[in-house]
């Protein structure tokens, strides 16, 4: 299959195929970081600009390491202020961005829909770093392709997602992903943390972390933010950890080849023990060193796509 | 001398008219109905194979003027106005300054009197600034010529103080139009809260924020035993709430507007502010309940809620966007669409709750062919198609929810106190 689309805004929109297709695209590439010289001449004369008006470290330097790989040249643009009051409105900057002729904006935004938002207004390529709640379709491609490289498959594997979902936009993502790849995917949380008509999207609900835990043969931990300005966040983090926190001996319950993932950074001792997170069955640092290829994967794509139009 | 309207299928409410007839209009009135008038005139009108009904009477307008004349102007509404079949309109109050005592009442009386093309009644604030703290002088608005109150765009919060605004209004012959929103509830929403909510992942109002404040509202007036509207009603919930009260015998009269009867929360999915709007569209199911609400005559009144804003507040991230649809172009032929060419109305219903019954819950003398009344009429062709585009509206603002949409119903002519106002293509 061909990829057509000049953009990546989330996983909603995408057939199992175009899935798959960024997957196998990611498992190729992800020999260039192994090498003596990380470097192929895909993106060679490319222009990748990080748009990132919500402070990220991690996202935003995998961004710009798997750019590098692919020969783009980077810029970064942080920017602090992402009310529409202050300064320049989102597709301003965008068509400021887009007339320095450079190819594909990677943008994160605290806005669900931003990226969209974008995509709609320039011909250069978006490719969404997280939006507000919405999605963050890049984490869930390499947690994706972690499962698939521990598991060996993914259609049949049953997957829980435990933790802040009414707010995630990695859980989103990951929901969408994953059930359209056959995996089943449960969700766990506190009742105040599952947002409506979640069961729609084809997932189960469960209230309790053993019974999400169960069958699991792989779960994702989400962080969780207490710290945000969110009257309807989790109250108490004592009592989150206690009720909802992964620790061994809550693991020990589940199945003895479980693996643990996490989209970072992590909170030890929130949502995480610290003797889980840095065990034998913790993946999270797969997670980011496969973040690298899948957003080569997607960062080729999309250019890709630009070039057989013209 | 006048004007003949010839061959039109008349429909005429309150005459339980529908029939091939002539109208003969002179002097501003209305002079003859009847069939195969002969009599020399200035201006044949041919109206065959088109509907001949009273102008609309849309009680739910945003002129924006004074104050946001970026978005639209008593000229520029009005307008608009007549190229939708609109000949009276109730401007709503909550403009720059609000219209909220009678120095504001005045100033947009002179606007008015300068610039309107269509008839434009005034609706005043039922609380000082909109701010719920303090009641407006309702009997001197009443005095310079207000006809109607409304926080509309809020809520009153305080349940005393609306209790005494309705007493006072029932006192003065206002009607109190309620904008019926717990904020408490709605919070920051900016769509229906439900799975387009969750997929979108922005935050939800709730239809609880909406019904519980109606049942609120129609509680209260039952209290002061005075009549109240609601606006913009959106969902199931408080389509069964306003059929209880009214079974109940309380005076209580209810709108909806055209997008609640014609798009659904799905709509919202790809970010297109031009769906924001408040109360949020709701889901198929509320959708249908609207209808049927219509079909019972629950819901007697069809209104635009003509809210327009300029592109600089709608074109950003959606959280941020301005809520509101533009309306009075197009609601006439979505309700042709939606509900005339599906059969849920009849035209002499349609033309009810377009023309009649806002007219008599305001106590207008509009809405009506009767001989002697004022000659507000339009003539419309019921099945011609026609595609909605940001070039053709004469709305300052382009924030329809109907962009790029099919739809039938073409206002050719209308007639406003006697005159051709507007002619269509």
């Amino acid at each position: 299959m061909l990829w057509k689309r000049k953009d990546l805004l989330g996983l909603e929109e995408l057939s199992r195929e175009e899935i798959e297709l960024i997957l196998d695209t990611a498992e190729s590439f992800k020999d260039v970081s192994r090498r003596a010289i990380k470097k192929v001449p895909a993106l060679r004369g490319k222009t990748v600009v990080n748009l990132f008006y919500e402070p990220s470290t991690r996202t935003r330097v995998s961004f710009e390491i798997a750019a590098k790989r692919l020969s783009a040249d980077v810029i970064n643009i942080m920017s602090e202020t992402s009310s529409v009051r202050k300064g320049e409105t989102l597709i301003d900057t965008g068509s400021n961005i887009q007339a320095l002729k450079t190819d594909i904006i990677v943008v994160r935004h605290n806005c669900s829909g931003a990226a969209a938002i974008l995509a709609r207004h320039l011909d250069i390529s978006v490719i969404n770093a997280g939006d507000g709640w919405h999605e963050h379709p890049t984490q869930a491609l390499l947690d994706i392709l972690t499962l698939k490289e521990r598991l060996g498959r993914l259609e049949g594997v049953s997957v829980a997602i435990v933790g802040d979902i009414a707010h995630s936009r990695v859980a989103r993502s990951n929901i969408w992903g994953l059930t359209k790849l056959g995996v089943r995917v449960t969700v766990c949380a506190p009742k105040m943390l599952i947002p409506a008509g979640i069961e729609d999207l084809g997932v189960r609900v469960t209230h309790n972390l053993e019974d999400a835990l169960k069958d699991a043969d792989a779960v994702n931990v989400l962080r969780m933010q207490f710290e945000r300005d969110e009257k309807n966040a989790f109250p108490n983090q004592i009592e989150y950890f206690k009720n909802f926190g992964i620790t061994k001996e809550r693991l020990a319950r589940a199945k003895r080849s479980i693996i643990v993932m996490h989209p970072g950074p992590l909170n030890r001792g929130v949502e995480i023990s610290s003797e889980v997170a840095d065990g034998a069955s913790s993946v999270i640092l797969e997670q980011v060193t496969n973040g690298i290829a899948a957003r080569m994967a997607v960062l080729f794509l999309v250019s890709q796509a630009q070039d057989n139009k013209e | 001398m006048g004007i003949l309207i010839k061959q039109g299928r008349v429909i005429d409410p309150v005459n339980n008219i529908d029939d091939i007839l002539d109208i003969l209009v002179r002097d501003s009135k209305i002079a003859r109905v009847a069939k195969g008038i002969r009599i020399d005139v200035d201006r044949v009108i041919d109206a065959a194979g088109k509907i001949v009904m009273p102008g609309i009477v849309d009680m739910h307008v945003h002129l924006r003027e004074p104050g946001r004349e970026d978005k639209e102007t008593v000229a520029s509404g009005t307008q608009a106005a007549l190229k939708g079949g609109v000949t009276s309109v109730l401007a709503m109050p909550n403009t720059e300054p609000v219209i909220d005592c009678v120095k504001n009442v005045r100033l947009l009386k002179q606007i008015i009197k300068k610039d309107a093309r269509a008839n434009v009644f005034i609706c005043a604030a039922i609380t000082k600034g909109r701010q719920g703290q303090e009641i407006t002088e309702i009997a001197r608005l009443k005095r310079e010529g207000v006809i109607a109150i409304s926080d509309d765009g809020s809520s009153v919060e305080r349940e005393e103080l609306l209790l005494r605004a309705l007493k006072e209004a029932k006192r003065c012959g206002v009607l109190v139009i309620c904008h019926s929103e717990d904020r408490a509830l709605s919070g920051k929403g900016v769509v229906n809260l439900g799975i387009v909510s969750t997929r979108m992942g922005l935050r939800g109002i709730s239809k609880e924020s909406e019904y519980r404040r109606v049942e609120r509202d129609i509680q209260l007036a039952q209290k002061a035993s005075a009549r109240i509207h609601i606006a913009h009603v959106s969902c199931a919930e408080s389509v069964k709430i306003v059929k209880k009260a009214r079974d109940k015998g309380v005076q209580v009269t209810a709108e909806t507007a055209p997008h609640y009867f014609s798009l659904t929360e799905d709509e919202v999915v790809g970010y297109d502010t031009n769906f924001k709007v408040n109360p949020p569209l709701r889901n198929r199911a509320d959708l249908e309940a609207i209808r049927e609400g219509l079909r019972e005559d629950i819901i007697e009144v069809i209104a635009s809620d003509h809210a327009p804003h300029t592109e600089n507040e709608k074109d950003i991230e959606f959280e941020h966007a301005a809520f509101g649809i533009t309306g009075l172009e197009t609601e006439l032929a979505v309700s042709i669409t939606e509900l005339i060419n599906t059969k849920i109305l009849s035209w002499m219903e349609l033309v009810r709750k377009l023309t009649t019954n806002p007219s008599r819950i305001l106590e207008l003398d509009k809405g009506t062919l009767s001989v002697g009344k004022d000659a507000d009429i339009i003539v419309v062709d019921p099945t011609r198609p026609w595609r909605v585009s940001k070039e053709g509206f004469l709305s300052k603002s382009k924030n329809s929810a109907f962009l790029g949409r099919e739809l039938y119903g073409v206002v050719e002519h209308v007639i406003c106190a006697g005159k051709i106002v507007f002619q269509g293509q």
